[in-house]
């Protein structure tokens, strides 16, 4: 079965050849409709990862295809949202939320003649994150968890068939994190766009992800690949039942495991767990 | 109490203004300073009233130069500061060009323009011009420059041109810096027409106030001096105007306040 997003072989280096290898021989993939986390220790490349898939960024070597053709420039499906929510602050919410309309075709060029109707879409979607209300308010007058749903909304508003989130709920409060995971899983069960999550946070992948890519530090590599075979929609109380647990005591025997391997020969500590991505 | 304070505050400038003019009339009187070393400004206003169809005329010159070069200043100096802004190629072929420009002393300039366009008109506009333009372009590549890149990444993987990210996220984003911009432009435009008319024209308030000055009727310059003044905090007014009207958004007025409203 083909994957949507595959990565074949992709190292990453910035700079000239003395410059910092970010990521170093990374194979993945990523299928349709599928909810897919990364983690790993701050500064491995989850980020460049992130850029990479989205044709922000050129690979050093390698190739990465999304949706069967391979990527050698910006793609256009896709959409973004960061731990910062980067609203823009002289727009409203719902004129933020609509931004993507301005520029994605066919949207583009319908807006003009259908205001009411996308701004009827950006509302109720607003109103799906607990948003309703506020759609006339600019960004400074929302609380951050509040301009990271906005910031949700407008990576989603288009319909995307990729979604790319980097850390979104990183500067979150507990509650409000908490809160945000069940409004992301129930948008992805509504829509089943293409996930890829960038976090810190195990509880947070596990309970969001079906498949769990850990990285190394730096120069980033797939150290392991985990398959979440929880039910859904995954409630907040199952995050504390046993089973769940023990999922996350064994990522994090693995992490730590590979902390020590990455200490000795680096090389050798990935050939292997590597391999199990080819699904 | 808040009205008060605010009312206060509106009525501060008024209060500096006239408060210096009252002391300065204090010191002439005091230390009996003769007028063709500093006027009293009673003497200065009567010299107004005195000459002030001249001196509007002259000063319709001044403003009509003035706000021509500044206008022309914001066309360009918006076209380079988008070049310089968006291309870093442009950044570096470009700006030390600006700033070796920006450096020389444009009264050196204007005899030169002289020689190319005659007197009057033609340099001061030119030298108007060429003093505004470069804080404009410099603020308005400043605000391109700095657009955050996750915002930029944001666009991009949406399918945004280049223009798209500009017309979008650029040119906005900047208005803050271009208006900050236009204020100190504004007054440097004056300076520009007026060093220029001063050196070369028989019209504008640099030329009667190098006439004045040639006749010692120093009430007269300083009347002069004033004009340039109200004119320049006039349009630096409209300009802040402006600013509050389309920047709001960058001051991010709170909209509750203590003591009740
Ligand atoms: N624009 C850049 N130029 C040069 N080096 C960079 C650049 N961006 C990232 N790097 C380097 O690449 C490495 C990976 O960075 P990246 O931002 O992908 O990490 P990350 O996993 O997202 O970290 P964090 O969890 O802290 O966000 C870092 O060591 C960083 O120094
Ligand atoms: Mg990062």
């Amino acid at each position: 079965m083909n994957s949507f997003v595959e990565m074949d072989g992709v190292s990453l280096r910035y700079g000239d050849i003395d410059g910092t290898l970010a990521i170093e021989r990374v194979d993945l993939g990523i299928k349709v409709g599928e909810f897919a986390a990364v983690v790993g220790p701050s500064g491995c490349g989850k980020s460049s990862l992130m850029k990479l898939v989205t044709g922000l960024l050129p690979p050093t070597s390698g190739t990465i295809r999304v949706a069967g053709h391979t990527v050698n420039g910006p793609l256009k499906i896709v959409g973004m949202a960061f731990q910062n929510p980067t609203l823009l602050p002289w727009r409203n919410t719902l004129s933020n939320t609509m931004l993507p309309f301005e520029i994605v075709q066919p949207h583009r060029s319908r807006l003009p003649f259908h205001k009411e109707e996308y701004a009827a879409l950006a509302q109720k979607l607003l109103a799906a994150v607990g948003l309703g209300g506020f759609e006339q308010k600019q960004p400074w007058m929302l609380s951050g968890g509040m301009q990271q749903r906005a910031s949700l909304c407008r990576a989603l508003i288009h319909n995307p068939a990729l979604l790319m989130l980097d850390e979104p709920f990183a500067a979150l409060d507990a509650f409000t994190r908490e809160e945000l995971w069940a409004v992301l899983q129930d948008l992805w069960l509504e829509k089943k766009f293409t996930c890829t999550l960038v976090t810190h946070d195990l509880r947070e992948a596990a309970y969001l992800a079906d498949v769990i890519f850990v990285m190394s530090a730096r120069p980033g590599r797939i150290l392991a690949t985990h398959r979440i075979n929880l039910p859904r929609p995954r409630t907040l109380d199952m995050t504390y039942e046993p089973e769940f647990v023990a999922i996350l005591q064994e990522i994090r025997r693995e992490i730590a495991q590979a902390r020590n391997e990455g200490r000795g020969i680096a090389a050798q500590a990935m050939a292997a767990p590597a391999k199990v991505t080819a699904s | 109490m808040t009205r008060g304070r605010r009312r206060l505050e509106l009525a501060m400038p008024w209060i500096v203004i006239f408060g210096l003019l009252l002391f300065w009339q204090a010191v002439v009187m005091v230390f009996q300073i003769r007028p063709f070393i500093l006027p009293a400004p009673t003497a200065i206003v009567a010299a107004f009233l005195e000459y002030r169809e001249a001196i509007m005329a002259h000063a319709l010159f001044t403003l009509v130069n003035t706000l021509t070069g500044f206008g022309i200043g914001i066309v360009v100096g918006v076209l380079l500061g988008i070049v310089i802004g968006s291309s870093r190629l442009a950044y570096a072929g470009l700006y030390p060009l600006l700033v070796g420009i920006n450096s020389v002393p444009k009264a050196a300039i204007v005899p030169i323009l002289v020689l190319w366009m005659g007197i009057g008109q033609p340099p001061a506009i030119t030298t108007a011009f060429m003093l505004s333009f470069f804080p404009i372009a410099v603020n308005v590549a400043t605000g391109l420059a700095t657009v955050e890149p996750e915002l930029e990444d944001v666009l991009r993987s949406l399918g945004a041109s280049k223009l798209d990210i500009l017309r979008k996220v650029g040119l906005p984003r900047t208005m803050p810096y271009f208006f900050a911009a236009l204020k100190v432009a504004i007054t440097l435009a004056f300076v520009g027409s007026v060093i220029s008319e001063t050196i070369a024209s028989n019209d504008g308030i640099g030329y009667l106030m190098l006439q004045a000055a040639s006749q010692f009727r120093v009430p007269l310059m300083f009347a002069g001096v004033f004009v340039i003044a109200g004119m320049g905090i006039a349009t630096y007014m409209i300009f802040a105007l402006l600013e509050g009207r389309f920047t709001s958004w960058a001051t991010r007025r709170q909209e509750t306040h203590f003591g009740g409203g």
